[in-house]
């Protein structure tokens, strides 16, 4: 048989990351576990986990950079790396599904419903018939567990100019491809670099909106479902910006010390996929959650 | 290029690091179906302790604390940590060998999705040591109850996170694997069915085990940090968590029963040395299927209130299964039709298989009209129901692909009679476990308790005794496995069934470290 002709399949080595990984993992939640049961030495537990974690991802992925760069891999393991992180995507998409459920179901049935509304009229009245239902619900049904809420958060302040910088780096990280492609060391350099910084900003300011509301308009966690929709669902979103931000910084590292070529840059278009993806779901919070 | 990187390693590392750092897809599907099978005894146990305590009226073994800390704790050791794993277990084992591929294409996370499980289980058993006990809410987790949970609150949720990722992870791997490592010229209309059937459950897995993440993450804020989301006081509603569980649970269902059609669409074809008939149907009934699982949720919560039209939405859509359902089931007895049949030991499990599923399957659609339902739900009929599913189904299932592939994994042919005495005392003591439960049910005995009126006790006493034999006949099963993987027994050709067809039955018996270093050639 002809070698040339017919290329031959490759596995990776055997590696002590996936074992770390795992018990990196289990430490980290069993001291979130231990935490919230109020034991003491939860916290260090909990950090010690994230180390290990942080530790498995500085190792792992540090392997795997080595021997892309030995040039191991071929091109039917490039478009492994790509399958996989389009599903991975997939997956954080159906995460936030699930909490823009709740938030629709909430809207659309929970607070109509104890507002008295279609066959639901008896749960009102026995319930809290002095209950109005509205959205953005500023005061929850039940006035003697939950402080009203002063406002509700505007969609065309810092939500609006938010929008703008993710949408910006949202170019900015297609220029910095543009020029990966065409082989612009420089530009590639200043288009991730600046992406990244819009990322912090947006996360900075999102810090500031939190901030805002939970000093200025008695909107927390902890306000009725208005709040907790809202903190949930930004919450999330603002923690996947952040991870967003961390890898395109690392990519800008490695982009710096030329690590990509203009035909094999896989870990570019992966975190910069993943920075489409929370730019998308931000769209979709920044329609539902903010301006309807 | 990469002759390189493949030739330092031929053969598997010994000791103790071929298992914890494996990248190689068969030692991974071993690791997996090892540990299925310790929680499989494990989730036994609770069982064993639950029948024992419905022998008869009163309470007599346990409190019933502990009692309903058993059905809990069985429940999500059998669906997360039995069936889930043995599934994957078998994926790992046979889809490369299927499509002509070395090993799964991202072979380290393949390691990380397993040893994620051990401690994820580590986590929920642990909770038995500590003050207040294990959950006791149901596997459902259904508030307010279970935010009444003591300290395993977050051992809960947390191990319920981990389960969650080593899922995703394996499914990511999957769908990857076939997409990406098919041999050339394995077209996807050339697939076998198990890895038909494996694709559309990965792709269940993905859609569905993230909402079940964030569902029980708003359960874990709820208790600890002052949301509302199931708190009608805060304009939450406590029925809102069901549909968001359901949305992951009915599908969480097909991907328990999805990989069950898949070994059967093997065995059946084997055992009768015909083809399957109607493939393409197949494939495209497990499609259905799947779409279907997505709307279909709120069957599980027809007594909650729900608005009229969503009664009959979900009714009509759950009704809407049973079509391409009836196809699969047609289709084999179709492949058996006129074949030249041997009843060897998997060829008599998947047999049951699909008769008792079929069963499953009736009780189900009976479940499904919500005027029925009223009167059904939570009683005994519906534990009746999903244990004809998920035992005589997907236990069975896996249980006939154990005994199928057994020979290629090991090299030795497993004991035949011990076999079919483990197929015989099983599929009459399952049955004397599970049919008398119809029975309690319809006469108005609820599920989850633990003490019941005197009428109900002659059933419950048949229904134990099964379940005591079910039981042990498992240690005869555990015997087979462990003597075949010692390496007793008479030598397995490669081939090992003579009407077995794909390419896994072209490798050696057991297959080489790397089931295929070059692709092979397809006619």
């Amino acid at each position: 048989m002809d070698h040339a002709a017919t290329p031959r399949y490759y596995v990776p080595d055997s590696s002590i990351w996936p074992l770390i990984g795992s018990a990196g993992l289990f430490v980290l939640v069993l001291g979130a576990a231990l935490w919230l049961n109020q034991i003491a030495g939860g916290q260090i537990v909990t950090v010690i986990g994230a180390g290990i974690v942080a530790a498995m991802m500085w190792g792992w992925f540090g392997t795997v950079i080595g021997e892309s760069m030995q040039g191991r891999y071929s091109d039917q393991v490039d478009l492994s790396f790509r399958w996989s992180m389009a599903w991975f995507i997939f997956s954080e998409v159906m995460f936030f599904a699930g909490f823009f459920g709740a938030l629709f179901y909430a809207r659309n049935y929970s607070v109509p419903w104890l507002g008295g509304m279609g066959d639901k009229g008896l749960a009102h009245e026995l319930l809290w018939p002095s209950f109005v239902a509205t959205w953005p619900l500023l005061q929850a049904p039940d006035p003697a567990r939950y402080a009203a809420i002063r406002e509700a958060m505007g969609a065309f302040g810092l939500p609006a100019i938010n929008t703008l910088i993710l949408l910006s780096s949202g170019a900015t990280v297609t220029w910095a491809h543009w020029a990966l492609k065409a082989d612009k060391q420089r530009q590639l350099v200043i288009g991730l670099a600046s992406t990244v910084a819009l990322g912090l900003l947006f996360v900075c300011l999102q810090a500031y909106e939190y901030w805002h509301a939970y000093t200025a308009m008695n909107l927390k966690l902890s306000s009725g479902i208005y709040g907790a929709t809202f903190f949930m669902l930004t919450g999330f979103h603002g923690l996947h910006v952040s991870i967003g931000a961390i890898m395109l910084a690392v990519i800008t590292l490695r982009a710096a010390r030329g690590h990509f070529t203009p035909d094999r840059h896989f870990a570019f278009e992966a975190a910069a996929w993943y920075w489409h993806f929370v730019d998308v779901v931000w769209l979709a919070l920044f329609l539902f959650v903010y301006v309807l | 290029m990469t002759d390189i990187a493949l030739d330092h390693h031929h053969a598997a590392p010994s000791g103790l690091q071929r298992w914890l750092f494996s990248t190689n897809h068969k030692d991974i599907g071993t690791l997996y179906l090892c540990f299925s099978a310790l929680m499989f005894l494990t989730g036994g146990s609770f069982a064993m302790v639950i029948r024992a305590e419905l022998f008869q009226p009163g309470l007599q073994v346990v409190e019933p604390m502990t009692f309903n800390q058993m059905t809990t704790m069985h429940a999500l050791v059998m669906i997360f940590g039995a069936v889930m794993p043995a599934f994957v277990g078998l994926a790992n084992w046979m889809i490369p060998m299927m499509i002509g591929a070395p090993d799964m294409a991202l072979p380290r996370l393949n390691n990380w999705s397993f040893w994620i499980l051990p401690f994820a289980f580590a986590m929920l058993l642990a909770t038995w040591f500590m003050p207040g006990g294990p959950p006791s809410g149901g596997w459902t987790m259904y508030p307010p109850l279970v935010l009444q949970t003591g300290m395993a609150f977050p051992f809960l949720i947390f191990a319920i996170h981990l389960m969650g990722i080593s899922s995703v992870m394996g499914a990511i791997n999957v769908i990857t694997t076939v997409f990406n490592m098919r041999a050339p010229g394995m077209t996807f209309f050339k697939l076998p069915m198990f890895v038909w059937t494996w694709i559309i459950t990965a792709f269940l897995l993905i859609a569905a085990m993230p909402v079940l993440a964030g569902v029980v993450t708003m359960l874990l804020t709820d208790k600890y940090f002052g949301t509302s989301f199931f708190d009608a006081a805060g304009g939450g509603d406590p029925v809102m968590f069901q549909h968001v569980f359901w949305f992951f649970g009915h599908p969480e269902v097909y991907i328990m029963i999805l990989p069950a059609f898949g070994i059967v669409s093997h065995i059946v074809p084997a055992f009768a040395r015909k083809p399957l008939f109607g493939y393409r149907s197949m494939v495209y009934a497990v499609g259905a299927i799947a779409a279907l699982s997505f709307i279909v949720w709120a069957h599980h919560m027809f007594t909650v209130g729900m608005p009229l039209a969503g009664e009959l939405f979900f009714m009509y859509s759950t009704i809407l299964i049973a079509v391409p359902t009836g196809v699969k089931v047609f289709n084999w007895v179709a492949t058996m039709w006129r074949g030249s049949l041997t009843f060897e030991t998997p060829m008599l499990w998947a047999l049951s298989f699909i008769v008792l599923f079929t069963i499953g399957g009736f009780s189900g659609l009976m479940l499904g009209l919500a005027p029925v339902d009223f009167q059904y739900q939570d009683t005994y009929f519906v534990v009746a129901h999903f244990h004809y599913v998920l035992v005589t189904g997907a236990v069975f299932a896996i249980i006939a692909g154990v005994y199928f592939w057994l020979p290629k994994w090991t090299g030795v042919m497993y004991d035949e009679r011990l076999g079919k005495l483990h197929f015989w005392l099983s599929a009459i003591s399952v049955n004397m476990l599970f049919f008398p439960q119809h029975f309690l049910g319809l006469a108005g005995m609820p599920r989850r308790i633990p003490d019941y009126a005197t009428q109900f006790t002659g059933w419950n006493m048949v229904s134990s005794v099964g379940g005591f034999v079910f039981g042990a006949s498992q240690l005869i099963f555990l015997y087979i496995v462990l003597r075949a993987m010692s390496g007793k027994g008479q030598p397995a050709s490669g081939q090992v069934w003579e009407g077995a067809e794909g390419l896994e039955w072209t490798l050696s018996s057991p297959p080489p470290h790397h089931s295929f270093s070059e692709p092979p050639k397809l006619h």
